[in-house]
């Protein structure tokens, strides 16, 4: 168990700048998740973390020594890439006894722990198989147990579970949640997918263009993010974003509903909305349409819950909408930041 | 009727498929069943012009054999070969391989210039590089000396292996030797434990072809070496085996059929990771 942290950590790509001072710090033991678009320089970031890129400025801290300048395998790190990077030479038990012949375990040792690690994944019987025999969801549980075997500091994880179906990766994403719990290494992981980062991280560091825009819980980035690129980045619709003079105002889809099913319950903020378009998706009911002409007819969404199915809603027609003023976000119009409330 | 339909067409593909392979069968392995043929018959039988040139006429005879094993030095031109052979093979293994990997690892955006860059300088042809290549061997005083061919024959070997072993470089997932160095070794631990066991099939096209540069190369042979008993197989054999006009065909054959034997035998073993060795070069590199 150890703490990570980076202090003003930059990556140039020739002209490229693919970290932008990074200063981040894990506690011990989190389950701390990386997330961004594609290019955002979460992997350059994870890659630094492990020793397998040079920052161009900056520092790394591993359980509070400098490790900059170290190689990744004096850094006590484990990493789990997105190939999985299985040896495919090797049978599965030597690829997990690979760290611990680097160290020159004792033969009896490694076979203990190959076996623990092995058991801890429940992939005994793959031992004696090569990683070409082996299914996606086997070869991700054998790349963790490589990582685990050698029981490192920090666990580095980069999208592991992009390469799996959606339904293994659910049952996936749950037991890698588990395990993190259950040995309590500190875990920096990777993803673009907000329902991984979401559902298993302790906090996360929400990246784009090598920057790290807001670091939290899932809760906090996603109710109360702190620009509009949060905002926008999260959540499925994402946070409906209107530009106004004076600010940019947010709300998410799921906090807009039809006044009357509001009720008279406490502060409102109310919008016309000309609905252009409605999907049921069956959990729920995603409605499309323009503001009023003071929003400047801007395009907003809603989402609808089932428990409202009872509410009608048709295609062209016009519906007094409403979002509790608490759930109203605020931004500044030129930085995008979030900025003091003002009356609507 | 649409299965017996299905089942003439089967037939016919399946006709057209190994008539097609037999015909290519035929044409690459005629000189083989020419050298074979011609190494055990007469020379009456030969150069009878009535006779079929196929088959024996006559009965076959081993006299071409005993010839160049009792009249020649074959033998020792065969130790030659072998001895410049492997020696030379040794040589660009050691140096081609930390080449082309640093080429394709480490080389940055210039790694791939160099690498065609180096490959090219394979492209000239030793008819040109043998007359500057002499004066270099004349001042490490290595004329006449079987030393001197396993100075100078790196020099197309090893371009060659380069470029080859680039591709296969190419196509190993940095993320193999990336896990291997954060499982605990450096960069060379990385290479040795997992680049070099993984390229298999690479370094063993590389064996396979430098070998058989060198024992099909004539031209530094000849001008490098005078003695008899320093030549390799491919120089001795023309030399000893054609006088003025006249040429020993059977023993000309036997000494060709002999020398390529053991790279026949080698390929064949080898020859679908030999197989995979090549594409793989030849689409990735």
């Amino acid at each position: 168990m150890a703490k990570v942290e980076t202090q003003g950590l930059e990556k140039y790509f020739g002209e490229v700048k693919a970290v932008d001072g990074v200063d981040i710090a894990s506690r011990e033991g989190e389950f701390l998740v990386l997330l961004g678009p594609s290019g955002c320089g979460k992997t350059t970031l994870l890659r630094m973390i492990a020793g397998l890129e040079k920052p161009s400025a900056g520092d790394i801290l591993i359980g509070g020594e400098a490790v900059t300048h170290l190689p990744p395998r004096a850094r006590g790190v484990a990493m789990v890439f997105q190939s999985y990077a299985l040896y495919p030479h090797m049978t599965i038990y030597k690829n997990i006894a690979f760290p611990l012949k680097a160290v020159s375990m004792p033969k009896d040792d490694i076979d203990r722990k190959v076996r623990w690690a092995a058991s801890m994944f429940g992939i005994e019987r793959l031992l004696r198989r090569k990683p070409r025999e082996l299914s996606g969801g086997e070869r991700q549980r054998v790349a963790l147990a490589r990582a685990l075997v050698r029981e490192p500091n920090v666990f580095l994880l980069d999208e592991p579970l992009s390469n799996l179906d959606a339904k293994l990766r659910t049952s996936a994403r749950e037991e890698l949640h588990r395990f993190q719990k259950d040995v309590e290494i500190t875990t920096i992981y990777v993803t673009h997918d907000q329902i991984e980062a979401m559902g298993m991280g302790d906090r996360i560091a929400v990246m784009n263009q090598g920057k790290v825009h807001q670091l939290g819980s899932p809760k906090e980035v996603y109710s109360d993010p702190s620009d509009t690129f949060v905002a926008g980045f999260l959540g499925s619709p994402p946070m409906n974003l209107i530009k106004t003079e004076d600010r940019i105002i947010g709300f998410r889809p799921e906090c807009f509903l039809p006044r009357e099913l509001l009720g008279g319950s406490g502060d409102l903020e109310s919008f016309t909305v000309e609905v252009s378009r409605v999907e049921d998706l069956g959990s729920d009911r995603l409605v499309y349409g323009r503001l009023e002409k003071r929003f400047g007819h801007h395009q907003v969404v809603a989402n609808l819950p089932t428990s409202f199915t009872h509410y009608s809603i048709e295609t062209g027609g016009t519906y007094d909408f409403a979002v509790p003023r608490k759930d109203v976000k605020f931004f500044d119009v030129e930085s995008g930041l979030r900025a003091e409330p003002i009356p609507l | 009727m649409v299965e017996e339909k299905k089942g003439v067409k089967w037939i016919f593909l399946k006709f057209a498929h190994f008539g097609t392979l037999a015909i290519f069968a035929f044409f690459a392995s005629l000189p083989f069943l020419w050298m074979l043929i011609t190494t055990f018959k007469q020379d009456a039988d030969l150069y009878n012009r009535a006779n079929n040139p196929f088959i024996f006429n006559m009965a076959p005879t081993l006299s071409h054999i005993e010839y160049l094993f009792t009249e020649t030095q074959f033998v020792q031109w065969l130790i030659n070969t072998a001895f410049v052979g492997v020696l030379v093979v040794a040589i660009t293994l050691v140096l081609a391989i930390p080449a082309g990997y640093s080429l394709v690892r480490l080389g940055g955006r210039w790694g791939e210039a160099i690498g065609i860059g180096i490959f090219l300088t394979y492209l000239i042809a030793p008819t040109i590089l043998f007359i500057p290549m002499s004066r270099v061997v004349a001042t490490v005083g290595l004329q006449d000396s079987l030393w001197s061919l396993v100075l100078v024959f790196p020099s197309f070997t090893i371009p060659f292996a380069i470029w080859l072993l680039m591709g296969f470089f190419k196509a190993i997932p940095p993320d193999l030797e990336e896990a291997a160095m954060i499982d605990g070794y450096s960069r060379f631990g990385a290479f040795i434990r997992m680049v070099l066991p993984i390229s298999t099939s690479g370094i063993l096209t590389v064996v396979i072809f430098s070998f058989t540069l060198v024992v099909q190369e004539y031209i530094y042979t000849l001008t490098f070496v005078t003695a008899a008993s320093k030549y390799t197989v491919s120089v001795g054999v023309p030399t000893f085996l054609v006088h003025g006009d006249v040429y020993n065909w059977g023993g000309l054959m036997a000494g060709c059929l002999i020398a390529s034997l053991p790279i026949a035998i080698v390929y064949n073993f080898f020859v679908d990771r030999f197989i995979g060795g090549l594409t793989m070069g030849a689409v990735k590199g």
